[in-house]
């Protein structure tokens, strides 16, 4: 053994990196899968409560304040409960509730309502002018969103996804409470079950760096797609 | 071409119907420059907006190129808005898009023209409103006066009948303003476009209009040609139009010239009579001297014109004031 690796081991006699790598790549899985499929379901879902809302192209009072209320009672859940309510559905989606597949159902449900409040702000940020000349070149509702809407909210979509993307991150990390595996797992059975406060430093830091990619990833899209 | 038979709009505000048109009635000529003066909140770009159903009538009928549009169904307004084209004071360019796929949106909308149809045609509306070279820039890189230039050649793109304006001008500089509506001009000229616009500066209806509507509190309160309407204003609202356009000041208004001595009177010329040496020979001929006390030589469109307000003494009064009524003047004796 070289100097440094007996440095490190001193330092972090507990730390196993083998499993650490593991659980970072679960991490990175449970966060891709669940930021996909929270991006597919939350869109759409975002797109709807806009056109729907108050005084905009397509309102409709009732429907508006259905899925406004699903939204905000999603929302006020707190994710602990979501996790362990949502078992018996994770099973019946992916066969288990463990591991990475058994926690992407409950990160997908408690991230897609966040994510569409957020595109619906974003669609709202959109100059009514700008739908309104859309309008008079005498485009459907469906071309003015593919056409106008999107495009013109396309750098408040991106900050959409990149605060979604950090809260999943620290809700992957509680999924680790229900056996989900990743980062967050191994900092609740070492750190904190076996008080190995070394393997929750590396874990932490970890997360962080991860958080911090994802902000400045996200901030460099948001830029880019910004003309203004 | 547009004409609005008894054409009503009220808004439901709270549970109230709050009326912003009167029912009114409108007649626009096709390839005509009409302009609708009116002070903020009297209900012009209601009465616009009537035009391509972006608001819909409480009531009356508008006909468009012989169609009634008020009975269009969802798929016909797209296809009529199409042939209708429009500008705004903000100019509502996708900021998000450059300049020629802002020119070209109308063109993928409407989803007739091929992929290197659609870039021909791009590239020649961008050179009718001398943007070539700015093609690949956002708005936001854009002076006013360029977006607006977009905000046209857009309008234009599905190749339309009918030029809507919303104070298309009013958040340009004087300089700006002139050139946009020479361009306004020139494709009116050009393509036979009607164009109607909207405006709360009386210069820019004197610059381009052929006819304009005097609008106040959601009614058409006066309507005529430019130069009748310019030159002898009957209604209150126009009367103060004209003379922020003249720019003349309350003590000049109320100016009765009493210091002044002998018959006052206001020659208004218009086209080639602006430019005969007719006072000149009438005070030769009668005898009779004259000073100018107030007055202004301008254009009006293209055609010139003179508004003088003069003082007459001495020689043969009669002769001369019968000599002005049989030239090609508009004579006001005032005192
Ligand atoms: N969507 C709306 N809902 C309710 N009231 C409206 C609406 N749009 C316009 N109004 C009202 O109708 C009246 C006429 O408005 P309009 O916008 O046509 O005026 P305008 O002459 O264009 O004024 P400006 O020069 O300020 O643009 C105003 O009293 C305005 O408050
Ligand atoms: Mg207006």
């Amino acid at each position: 053994m070289d100097a440094l690796t007996r440095l490190l081991h001193s330092l972090l006699p507990n730390v196993d990196w083998a499993e650490i790598g593991y659980a970072s790549l679960d991490t990175l899985s449970m966060l891709g899968g669940s930021l996909l499929f929270t991006v597919i379901l939350g869109l759409p879902l975002g797109v709807l409560l806009f056109l729907t809302g108050p005084r905009q192209m397509f309102e409709q009072k009732a429907l508006y304040g259905v899925l406004s209320l699903l939204v905000n009672i999603l929302r006020s859940v707190p994710f602990v409960i979501l996790l362990i309510v949502m078992i018996p559905f994770t099973v019946l989606v992916t066969g288990t509730s463990l591991g990475v597949a058994g926690a992407i159902p409950p990160l997908v449900v408690g991230a897609t309502p966040f994510f569409a409040r957020l595109v619906e702000t974003a669609l709202r940020e959109v100059d009514r002018g700008i739908i309104e000349a859309t309008q008079a070149m005498g485009a459907s509702t469906r071309q003015i969103v593919v056409n106008a809407l999107l495009p013109e909210a396309l750098p408040g979509i991106f900050a959409a996804v990149t605060v979604t993307a950090i809260t999943l991150v620290s809700y992957t990390a509680m999924s680790g409470l229900i056996g989900g595996g990743g980062l967050g797992d191994l900092a609740v059975r070492y750190g904190y079950q076996r008080y190995q406060p070394d393997v929750m430093l590396v874990t932490v830091v970890l997360l962080l760096v991860l958080v911090q990619i994802l902000q400045s990833a996200g901030d460099k899209l948001v830029v880019h797609f910004s003309r203004k | 071409m547009i004409n609005f038979h008894q054409v009503r709009k009220a808004y439901r505000v709270n549970g109230q119907d709050i009326p912003a048109l009167q029912p009114s009635d409108l007649q626009i000529a096709r390839g005509e420059v009409f302009g609708i003066i009116g002070h903020s909140g009297a209900g012009k770009s209601t009465l616009l907006r009537l035009i391509n159903r972006l608001e819909e009538p409480s009531g009356g009928r508008i006909q468009i190129d012989g169609e009634d549009v008020t009975a269009l169904d969802a798929a016909g307004l797209r296809r009529f808005r199409q042939r209708v084209g429009m500008i705004f004071q903000h100019f509502n360019l996708l900021s998000s898009k450059t300049v020629a796929a802002n020119v070209a949106l109308p063109l993928k909308l409407a989803g007739v023209l091929s992929r290197s149809a659609m870039e021909t045609r791009v590239a020649e509306l961008l050179a009718r409103v001398g943007l070539s070279e700015h093609a690949n820039k956002y708005p936001a890189q854009l002076s006013g006066g360029q977006k607006q230039r977009v905000g046209i050649a857009r309008a234009l793109a599905t190749e339309p009948k009918i030029l809507l304006c919303d104070e298309a001008t009013s958040a340009l500089d004087p300089q700006t303003t002139a050139s946009v509506l020479q361009l306004l001009a020139q494709i009116n000229r050009e393509l036979n476009l009607t164009i109607v616009l909207i405006t709360h500066e009386m210069d820019v209806i004197r610059r381009v209009c052929d006819r304009v509507a005097v609008m106040d509190a959601g009614v058409i309160v006066e309507m005529g040609s430019v130069a009748d309407v310019f030159l002898h204003p009957q209604h209150a609202t126009t009367r103060r139009f004209v003379q922020e356009a003249e720019q003349v000041d309350e003590g000049e208004l109320h100016d009765d010239f009493a210091h002044v001595a002998g018959r006052i009177l206001r020659l208004t010329f218009q086209g080639q009579a602006t430019y005969a040496p007719l006072l000149g020979s009438v005070a030769r001929e009668t005898g009779v001297d004259y000073s100018i006390l107030a007055g202004r030589i301008d254009h009006i469109k293209d055609t010139p014109y003179g508004q003088l307000t003069l003082a007459l003494t001495g020689g043969d009064l009669d002769a001369a004031l019968a000599r002005l009524k049989a030239a090609d003047v508009h004579l006001e004796v005032l005192r």
